[in-house]
């Protein structure tokens, strides 16, 4: 059954949380928006897709997660690389090329992966990721762990063969896993309204016997309360939920995009349904947050991003010699 | 028309869109499909401008899906339709692997010869464009090595407008490699058959003449080895290039009547040379010139790692150095 999320309560949210979600997406975003203006430099090697727009998504789901729990990603991972912790200087260099970056530069945008972390790797294949979470999320069932993993996906992967097989093994299985359908309207340039049969990705879920929900991805309190509930039963021995996150990504599908595909949603977007100014407005009008707070963590973060470029930027190239290693674990 | 006004100057890219063009115009069974091929014109626009002029019932977007999209060419190809496929990414093949493997390759095979798959795989290969993994493959051997199913590679805007003709009027499957940094490079196309005949589909092409080593080469690395001659000329070295065109069936021929000549050969690809088609290669031509050789056959490619990151692309692809190295070790024999 597909269910629309319309609670919006905050119960279990201390100042203290509300403090991390938002600096959660203020980093997240304020990293994709510093990105945006250094790969027009040309500094920027390989192809890189942006998650602005998105962050309620990831945060929302990933504050609930510690470090029992794993999650896999897409070819649009900065922003579930962040919520999950992976280290943001680290992440920086990584997109530079450098050797200093979280995988010694040899993953790119594409593929930064932290397993310390447990996040599984962000991945250039659509619809790679929710098979391997059958995997971890197998491994913390028989393990007794109460651990749950969480795959990422867009509307264009929803269509792979690979998502659907997984979501059908989750359920037959019971597992502890969570599969987050994060629709933001296009697969590169093909309108899921098109492209998905059903009326919602949501829909889904019935044919595979797991709960459907549907969310707002642009409210994060939305993201966090269908997610808070999706993962507790996950931990409890309930199995798999499907929720699908509907929101608009500010940028294009990679940066240099035309977009000459879809209107000018994006500005409406940013005005009138931004996931950083819906949260700010909720948390200052209860009073349970002041602007100076959140003023304070924008410094903090447009700081922590200033570095991690500069560092990345002076950090050192990997070397010819590291070509050739890792492929293998003995030679 | 005169003769002139059918010489165009085209990109590869345009010469694969014009010749795409010609094909659907040529026969009304010839549908394309793919993601982002209609509207968007594909990534790399290379079906551009054919969706409006032939309709959506022929250039057709599709879901992203590729094994589902290569299963449906196959039911279209057997109802008489001759589909064209378009994989975004040479490494965006791996889910419809199966589909190609277990059905295209086996179809005709399987009825004892009753079906035909008339169908064109199209995959932009190879790296050299900043891209990462997945984006920047060199897949070949794998279907090469896969009975049942024919494999080219175009190296230049000519034959990217007529090899992607011929093969469209194939009856049998037809894997179409095409080098995604080579797709801006100009050069003259005739459009006019009877003006001059297109070379066929399965022969290979002596490029430049040569007496001392000849360069077996395909797709993006015949440039390479094109420059490598200009350079190893001005040291007074003779190569001789040869564009296999085609990698299944190949060329035999061709190559061996070059070898015999020059004594000498080094195979040049960007995939991996462990097992890659320089392999084949080397022991076709060991076994066919063998009292011709006066050295080993050497083999150019990439290393045997998954394909680096941009910064690498540079040390990973085999260019005019490597090439030229072994040129030297060929002649030191």
């Amino acid at each position: 059954m597909t269910a629309t999320a319309t609670v919006r309560t905050q119960e279990g949210l201390s100042a203290d949380k509300l403090r991390d979600a938002y600096r959660m997406m203020r980093t997240i975003r304020e990293f994709e928006e510093r990105l945006h203006t250094e790969f027009a430099t040309g500094e920027i090697p390989g192809f890189v897709h942006l998650y602005a727009g998105e962050e309620a998504s990831a945060t929302g789901v990933c504050t609930h997660l510690d470090e029992r729990d794993t999650i896999a990603s897409t070819h649009r991972g900065h922003g579930h690389c962040i919520a999950k912790g992976v280290d943001v200087k680290g992440m920086m260099a990584e997109i530079y090329g450098k050797a200093t970056g979280t995988c010694h530069g040899k993953g790119g945008s594409m593929h930064i992966a932290d397993l310390a972390k447990g996040m599984l790797g962000a991945n250039g294949i659509v619809g790679g990721g929710p098979p391997l979470i059958c995997g971890t999320a197998l491994a913390a069932k028989i393990q007794g762990t109460g651990g749950v993993s969480v795959a990422f996906f867009g509307d264009g992967a929803s269509n792979q063969g690979t998502t659907l097989e997984a979501m059908n093994l989750a359920s037959v299985w019971n597992l502890p896993a969570i599969f987050v359908a994060e629709n933001n309207g296009y697969a590169e340039s093909t309108a899921s309204t098109w492209s998905v049969a059903a009326d919602d990705i949501a829909d889904r879920a019935s044919g595979f016997g797991m709960p459907g929900v549907i969310v707002d991805g642009f409210d994060f309190f939305a993201v966090h309360e269908a997610a808070g509930e999706a993962i507790a039963r996950a931990r409890a021995g309930g199995g798999p939920t499907l929720i699908e996150v509907k929101f608009t990504r500010y940028f294009g599908h990679f940066e240099g995009d035309q977009q000459t595909y879809r209107a000018d949603e994006v500005a409406r977007a940013r005005e009138e349904l931004d996931c950083l100014k819906r949260f700010r407005a909720r948390v200052t009008e209860t009073g349970e947050l002041s602007a100076d707070d959140l003023d304070a963590i924008d410094a903090e973060i447009g700081q922590l991003v200033e570095e991690s470029v500069v560092e990345a930027k002076a950090a050192p190239l990997p070397t010819e010699a590291d070509l050739l290693t890792d492929v293998y674990i003995n030679y | 028309m005169s003769a002139m006004t059918s010489v165009q100057r085209l990109t590869l890219a345009k010469g694969l869109n014009q010749g795409l063009r010609k094909a659907m115009e040529d026969d009304p069974k010839v549908v394309l499909m793919g993601e982002d091929v209609g509207k968007l014109g594909g990534v790399f626009r290379i079906t551009e401008g054919l969706q409006k002029d032939f309709g959506e019932d022929r250039v057709i977007d599709t879901p992203l899906a590729e094994s589902g999209i290569v299963g449906t060419a196959v039911g279209l190809a057997l109802r008489g339709y001759r589909p064209v496929v378009e994989i975004q990414f040479d490494g965006f093949i791996y889910p419809a692997f199966d589909q190609i493997v277990s059905q295209v390759a086996k179809l005709h095979a399987r009825s004892l010869g009753h079906l035909k798959l008339p169908m064109v795989i199209r995959v932009p290969f190879g790296g050299g464009i900043g891209a990462v993994e997945h984006h920047s493959e060199s897949n070949e051997a794998y279907f090469a090595h896969t009975a049942g199913l024919r494999v080219v590679a175009v190296s230049d805007p000519a034959d990217a407008y007529w090899m992607i003709q011929q093969a469209i009027r194939s009856d049998d499957p037809v894997m179409f490699y095409e080098p995604k940094r080579r797709y801006h490079e100009r050069a003259e196309v005739e459009l006019d058959e009877a003006a001059e005949a297109p070379l066929p589909l399965h022969r290979a092409r002596v490029t430049r003449e040569g007496t001392d080593v000849t360069l077996l080469a395909y797709g993006p690395t015949v440039k390479t080895c094109l420059q490598a001659a200009e350079a190893a000329a001005a040291e007074g070295k003779s190569l001789e290039v040869v564009d296999l065109r085609s990698l299944s069936p190949l060329d035999l021929d061709t190559i061996t009547t070059s070898v015999k000549k020059t004594g000498r050969a080094v195979t040049v690809h960007e995939a991996a040379t462990f097992l890659g088609m320089g392999a084949e290669l080397a022991a076709l031509v060991q076994r066919e010139c063998f009292h011709h050789l006066e050295a080993p056959v050497l083999r150019v490619g990439g290393y045997n790692i998954p394909y680096p990151p941009s910064r690498f692309e540079e040390e990973f692809l085999p260019g005019l150095d490597r090439v030229l190295d072994a040129v030297d070790e060929s002649l030191a024999y």
